[in-house]
């Protein structure tokens, strides 16, 4: 576990990134956690995904795989591709603020 | 007024549960009506060595309606939907069935055709599938006459059934390749969307020792977006290639196609949500689901569903008589790993502990996650098993539903 600074506020991490505790997400931080996967600029589709992210983790309690997104989110998986290409249910999950996709066994 | 249970799918987790009810359940009580599209019942641990000639497509095969007990119902027809509103099923060509109690159990499809160029040029004859009995023959004719150049084994997404499978291709091509004399020719790789080689740590560290070992690179986080059969190459979505001669593909897998045709059913791929200890449905308290076709987090293994059934008949039981369900099943799955050179691995996990070293089921007994001959003849010997044991609904000696912790290194375990 690591303390970050997103947007003036320390936030704890995981070794990997990840948010330990979504509550402490705001959509202010986005920008910033975006620039350290190599993001630029968050554009509207960025921020339809990220939203859809938060949306399924209070709904469900897990971020979907990708291909579950690609399925559901109104944004293909070339295009999220496109958007994320570190790969999209992880680097979007980090950027929205919730713990790393469980996926699948 | 006797209840009717009606029990879509023949397959494993179908049959093994449908038996088990006709002996808890007596006739006059409960009416049990067993749906399958086809009747052809596949052992489907079989579909591994079909490739290498070590078993044969019509062996693993056997009439469904012949692996249900007297006073269980088999009807061969497709199902159209189910309406969990009218308790009712919809079957093709109209008639309707009213259940008080429903099981999905019709397991996963394979949805080759969402994986772009799969099924194009190429398909069936530079790429194959050992998934289902047609792709498993075609391709033990194509290792039959392969001289040498890249194969790789992918594995588009999860989930998909028995994850063990790919990687036990890998071992088996390794001792095959080595038989057939052209082993020194054959440019063995892994090609995985995790990010190694299985999904459990400590397993994942002995499987890709064991790759490793036997040769066969490992490509991880490798999301296959496009299979480009007659260029030989798989092209991930963040644009890797990976090149081949000869490539095995374990498709994308997804829900019944009924499932989702059925309002509130299933999840996005059509599997079944239910609680993941009483395998009840989340829709409707008098549905439930087992097997491959339930979205539970464990695998989609034989031996899931196996274990599973025992706490499921109880369940239906229980419901039928007005009574809270018991709720146990923990996640327990158990795994034989063939390794090749007549060895194999054994593991045995659950929902919260994961696959360590030791013996099962108890300090004497089968090595776990270590290669062993006895192990291999476990395997074996469990196909006998299977039909004879296992379907029929009887226990296994030693093997119970709950997870023994007996004769594990339980200090693996986090």
């Amino acid at each position: 576990m690591t303390v970050v600074t997103y947007a003036g506020t320390a936030v704890t991490v995981n070794d990997e990134g990840f948010f330990e505790d979504p509550t402490q997400w705001t959509e202010a931080m986005a920008p910033e956690i975006a620039r350290t996967e190599d993001i630029g600029e968050l554009t509207e589709p960025h921020w339809q995904v990220i939203k859809f992210m938060r949306a399924e983790y209070a709904a469900k309690g897990t971020g979907p795989t990708v291909r579950i997104l690609g399925k559901t989110s109104g944004v293909s998986v070339k295009e999220l591709y496109q958007l994320f290409p570190k790969g999209p249910a992880k680097v979007a999950a980090k950027i929205a603020g919730i713990p790393k996709p469980r996926g699948c066994i | 007024m006797s209840k009717r249970v009606v029990i879509l799918g023949g397959g494993t987790g179908g049959t093994l549960s449908a038996n088990r009810l006709r002996r808890l359940c007596p006739v006059g009580d409960v009416e049990i009506v067993v749906v399958d599209q086809n009747d052809a019942h596949i052992y489907q641990p079989g579909l591994l060595f079909v490739p290498f000639g070590l078993a044969h497509a019509d062996e693993i095969v056997r009439s469904r309606a012949d692996q249900l007990h007297k006073g269980i119902e088999f009807r061969q027809n497709p199902v159209d939907h189910v309406d969990t509103e009218s308790d009712s099923v919809y079957l093709e060509g109209g008639t309707v069935l009213e259940y008080d109690v429903l099981v999905v159990a019709t397991g996963s499809v394979l949805v080759e055709e969402e994986t772009e160029g799969l099924t194009g040029p190429g398909w069936m004859e530079k790429a194959f599938t050992f998934y289902d009995p047609v792709g498993a023959v075609a391709l033990h004719e194509a290792l039959e006459y392969f001289e040498g150049g890249r194969v790789v084994v992918n594995v588009v997404d999860m989930p998909i059934k028995c994850p063990v499978a790919p990687l036990e291709f890998c071992f088996l091509a390794d001792w095959f390749f080595q038989q057939q004399g052209v082993r020194d020719r054959v440019e063995l790789t892994y090609v995985t969307p995790l990010d190694g080689a299985f999904t459990k740590p400590v397993a994942a560290a002995k499987l890709a020792g064991l790759l490793e070992e036997k040769g066969v690179a490992l490509v991880t986080e490798f999301n296959t977006g496009e299979v480009d059969g007659s260029g030989g190459r798989l092209v991930s979505y963040d644009g890797r290639e990976v090149g081949f001669d000869l490539a095995v593909v374990v498709p994308l897998h997804g829900g019944a196609t009924y499932v989702s045709r059925s309002p509130g059913l299933g999840d996005e791929l059509g599997f079944v949500p239910v609680d993941a200890h009483s395998l009840q449905s989340a829709a409707k308290p008098n549905v439930f689901a087992i097997g491959d076709a339930a979205g539970v987090p464990t695998s989609k293994a034989g031996s899931v569903t196996h274990f599973e059934g025992e706490v499921l008949v109880e369940n239906i039981r229980r419901f039928l008589a007005g009574e809270p369900l018991d709720g146990s099943y923990d996640g327990h799955a158990n795994c034989f790993i063939e390794t090749g050179f007549g060895k194999a691995l054994l593991i045995d996990f659950n929902y919260d502990v994961e696959p360590v070293s030791g013996h099962f089921p108890a300090a004497v007994g089968l090595p776990l996650l270590k290669e062993s001959r006895l192990n291999h003849l476990g395997k074996l010997m469990f196909q006998p098993l299977y039909w004879h044991s296992l379907l029929p609904g009887h226990n296994l000696p030693g093997v119970g539903s709950a997870m023994p912790t007996r004769g594990k290194d339980n200090e693996q375990v986090s």
